[in-house]
């Protein structure tokens, strides 16, 4: 094959977090490698959770008090909207997708994705579909229907400017480059593996990734369907949804929760994989249960499909329908609920250190058991029918999305970023943004919870002066910029660490697997050669090799034959 | 706003169970909030002791590696599955306690959103209102919940869950109000620029109260007065208000909008965003998008004599 080489490709330096490389910013703009890719995801995350976060910043203002005239409902709604659809698109799933295309290879022992350019054109078409959404702001006004965006209020005669159009299109981008990537780490993980690292010893974040591409493969054909018939809608005036021409209001919200609802575990399966990494690392134990974690991984995505009419509990669809929908959705809890005691087993009759990735895993266990917990409470069919679309909504969700997936991100970032950037950040000031952000969250969205319960409906731009719902949404409010405080300090730490921080060491917390046994950050090249892989801690092995897992436990390793034997 | 518009209101939480829907509802939450609570006291308080008790000490060996426990593992799983199927099954008998399938029964009262207002019509009678509706204390009332725009969701949560009104579909909620009163609710599904003043009024009455307001308003709408008010009628009329809203007896007889007939017999306007009074009606009828942005009522360029003829006479339609 000629050598085309059009693309300056890095030759030699290293894929650290700053831009200074040999051929600077147009490196990264071209680059191939998965750990800049991954890199520039992580940071179009942290630049959309600016973004987002400055949109709620503003309604919480506007929610502060009773009767407020700071917005107009017309730029709330906006707002609303768009900080929804830009935290779950552009800034979760970036942040997933970052650490997923930087440490999968890593971690199977590969040097790069199985397909580079595809990886890239993964990351760029996600970056050009929040562009596009964002672009519809002076485009003449942003999508104002919500982000589940329900039929028919997504329809041109409630919804006139372009805004729902370029949510379409944007959220198409984004969609192709997710399903791209999906396949991408589907076909690395299947095939690109040290040989000897079977499917029952491969760590279980690239076991948690494996199942969740899947999902992902599944779920985003119903959402990208349901775009493009809403854009026929509006565009072209096919009436898919619109009851007046024979259409059906109540398909959108099929098509949409059939993806809605698997997305929501598209965004937390990766969180238990980083979190089953975390908990061993710093207990120093192996996990308790691996087959019980993959597994139950494996059971909440397959039920994933089917409990999206939880969300339409309140549609009127009959006991029937709504009693199937109860028993799988309670069903789906189980699986989610036991790995809390998995990690919990963990972590028992451990060493504990208190890194702050560890800090926030242990603060997830409780975050996440609240947010679980009232979520079983919309299973319940009545009580559903009392606590959906309020307050007590916002409140379990963000407990879910905050508690567990960005608490996961965060534990994923202080376990990684002295691999990925070759520096510690302080630990002082770290410890401080923990304390404070877990102030700021439950300040915020404990009160909701009440709230919710007392009556006040969600995504309202006022509401009037009840007895007790001035004081807990201001006090709600507080929380909220205590978080954006937080946010503030940890970009701090970031950029303190990545100027002057202290150099890392390859292997600072003693951790398990292929990925620390590079350098701190990883060369070009990832591996020149490769430690055994013999069971699910490698590197623990290469670092122990007298109590070595295929040795003490041949159960769970591929050694183990007839013949072989244990201690 | 007036902080008295809602002196007189019952609790409007989901604890303050007015009717026997809620009341069952409320029991099953109640059962919840004991389960949930004793699971995450049970997590927390686990949590706290291995992160305390096992915390890594100085120079310590590695701790004895533990890969899994089969026991453990099954009452990890069965204990939460023998939860879950004991809330399944309460559920059910709540559900079809609650909201039995009300096929082939006539609805005592049609509800339909609208953006962004509710229209409420009582069959076998003329009556036809908006926003504060009143229904009879003591009588199992099968309400049919439709929506003539957007989704709508109707939620009085003293009285009972909420159920969607959808655009092209008729959905039903069945209600028992036990004692009189006002209880507050809200749209609770997203419909627009104005979802949050659309608030709901239920006034309960006790039935020899609530037979009398139904004859009231069954009644065509009042003759203007004085001369000022026969003077806004005639506006009225002559203006196209009546292509939008009706005032039974008269020529107005459209349907977009609110009814009008009783319009001052309501206490309040705009769907509870504000005191009806002739102050608060001057100053949305000089400029509705200043008022409540988004609204369908347009604007019109009434002179300040006619708005005061105007608000006399709706004033006067008692």
């Amino acid at each position: 094959m000629t050598d085309i080489n059009l693309v300056p490709e890095p030759q030699e330096s290293l894929p650290d977090l700053s831009v200074s490389n040999d051929q600077g910013i147009l490196q990264w703009i071209s680059s191939v490698d998965h750990k800049q890719i991954g890199i520039l995801y992580l940071w179009l995350s942290v630049l959309f959770l600016v973004v987002a976060g400055s949109e709620i910043l503003l309604v919480r203002l506007q929610l502060a008090i009773p009767n407020n005239h700071l917005l107009t409902p017309e730029v709330y709604n906006q707002l609303f909207t768009m900080h929804g659809t830009t935290m779950i698109f552009f800034v979760a799933m970036p942040a997933i997708f970052g650490f997923t295309t930087y440490f999968v290879p890593l971690m199977i022992g590969a040097n790069d994705m199985a397909f580079p350019r595809l990886n890239a054109f993964s990351f760029w078409t996600t970056f050009f579909g929040g562009s596009l959404l964002y672009f519809s702001f002076i485009a003449g006004g942003a999508p104002d229907a919500g982000w589940f965006n329900y039929a028919p209020l997504n329809q041109y005669n409630y919804s006139s400017s372009p805004g729902i159009d370029y949510y379409c299109a944007g959220l198409l981008f984004a969609g192709i480059g997710t399903v791209t990537a999906s396949v991408n780490f589907v076909v690395t993980i299947l095939y690109y593996r040290v040989p000897s690292m079977s499917l029952k010893i491969m760590p279980l974040f690239v076991w948690m990734i494996l199942i969740n591409s899947f999902l992902v493969l599944a779920a985003f054909p119903s959402l990208n369907a349901a775009l493009a018939m809403l854009l026929l809608d509006r565009q072209l005036h096919a009436h898919f949804f619109s009851a007046v021409g024979g259409g059906s209001a109540i398909l959108w919200q099929h098509l949409f929760w059939l993806f809605g609802h698997p997305e929501v575990y598209i965004v937390i399966l990766p969180i238990f994989g980083i979190f089953s990494e975390v908990f061993p690392v710093f207990s120093r134990k192996p996990i308790f249960g691996y087959s019980m974690v993959v597994g139950s991984g494996i059971a909440i995505a397959l039920l994933a499909f089917g409990v999206w009419v939880h969300h339409m509990f309140a549609t009127g669809l009959g006991n029937t329908v709504n009693g199937f929908f109860a028993a799988s959705s309670l069903l789906i809890g189980v699986p989610t609920g036991v790995k809390i005691f998995n990690w919990l087993a963990t972590m028992h009759g451990g060493a504990i250190r208190f890194s702050v990735s560890m800090l926030f895993a242990i603060a997830f266990l409780i975050e996440f058991t609240i947010g679980g917990l009232s979520g079983i409470s919309f299973a319940i069919v009545p009580i559903d029918w009392q606590l959906t679309d309020t307050y007590y909504v916002v409140a379990h969700l963000h407990f879910v999305f905050i508690g567990g997936t960005l608490f996961g991100l965060l534990s994923g970032l202080f376990y990684w970023f002295p691999k990925m950037s070759g520096r510690v950040p302080d630990l002082r000031l770290s410890k401080w943004f923990f304390w404070l952000f877990v102030a700021g969250f439950n300040i915020t969205f404990l009160v909701q919870h009440a709230l919710g319960a007392m009556g006040m409906p969600r995504r309202v731009y006022t509401y009037p002066d009840l007895p007790g719902w001035g004081i807990l949404n201001l006090i709600s409010t507080i929380g909220a910029f205590l978080m954006a405080a937080a946010v503030g300090l940890l970009v701090y730490i970031l950029i303190k660490a990545l100027k002057k921080g202290v150099i890392a060491t390859d292997d600072p917390w003693d951790a398990n697997t292929l990925e620390w046994t590079t350098t701190s950050p990883p060369g070009l090249k990832n591996f020149d050669r490769i430690i055994p892989v013999k069971s699910a801690r490698p590197f623990r092995d290469y670092k122990r090799p007298a109590d070595a897992d295929w040795k003490t436990n041949p159960a769970d390793s591929i050694t183990a034959k007839p013949n072989s034997h244990g201690k | 706003m007036p902080d008295h518009l809602f002196l007189n209101i019952s609790g409007s939480s989901i604890f303050d169970a007015a009717s026997p829907q809620a009341v069952r509802i409320r029991q099953l939450m109640i059962e919840f909030i004991i389960a949930a609570t004793a699971i995450l006291l049970l997590v927390a308080v686990l949590t706290t002791y291995i992160s305390v008790k096992y915390r890594s000490k100085r120079q310590q060996e590695e701790p004895k590696q533990i890969i899994g426990n089969r026991t453990l593992e099954l009452w990890m799983v069965g204990v939460p599955l023998a939860l879950v199927t004991l809330f399944f099954f309460r559920s059910m008998a709540t559900m079809n306690a609650v909201l039995p399938d009300p096929a082939g029964q006539h609805p005592d009262v049609i509800i339909t959103g609208h953006q962004w207002f509710w229209e409420a019509v009582y069959p076998g009678t003329t009556v036809s209102t908006a926003n504060e509706i009143h229904l009879p204390v003591g009588k199992k009332l099968l309400l049919q919940l439709d929506a003539a725009d957007v989704i709508h969701d109707w939620w009085v949560p003293a009285l009972g869950g909420k159920m969607d009104m959808i655009p092209g579909r008729n959905n039903y909620l069945w209600v028992t109000i036990d004692r009189p009163g006002i209880y507050e609710g809200a749209c609770s599904e997203f419909c627009g620029q104005q979802h949050a003043w659309m608030r709901i009024r239920v006034v309960a009455q006790l039935p020899p109260d609530y037979a009398q307001w139904l004859n009231r308003e069954a009644a065509a709408a009042r003759m203007p007065q004085d001369a000022l008010a026969r003077s806004g009628a005639a506006l009225f009329m002559e203006s196209t208000c009546g292509s939008c809203h009706r005032v039974r007896g008269t020529t107005a007889a459209g349907i977009a909008g609110p009814d009008l007939t009783h319009f001052g017999s309501r206490i309040t306007m705009l769907t509870g965003m504000l005191e009806n009074d002739s102050a608060n009606l001057n100053h949305w009828l000089t400029d509705p998008q200043q008022v409540k942005p988004g609204a369908h009522m347009p604007r019109f360029i009434f002179a300040k004599d006619s708005i005061r003829s105007l608000t006399t006479y709706l004033e006067q339609l008692k």
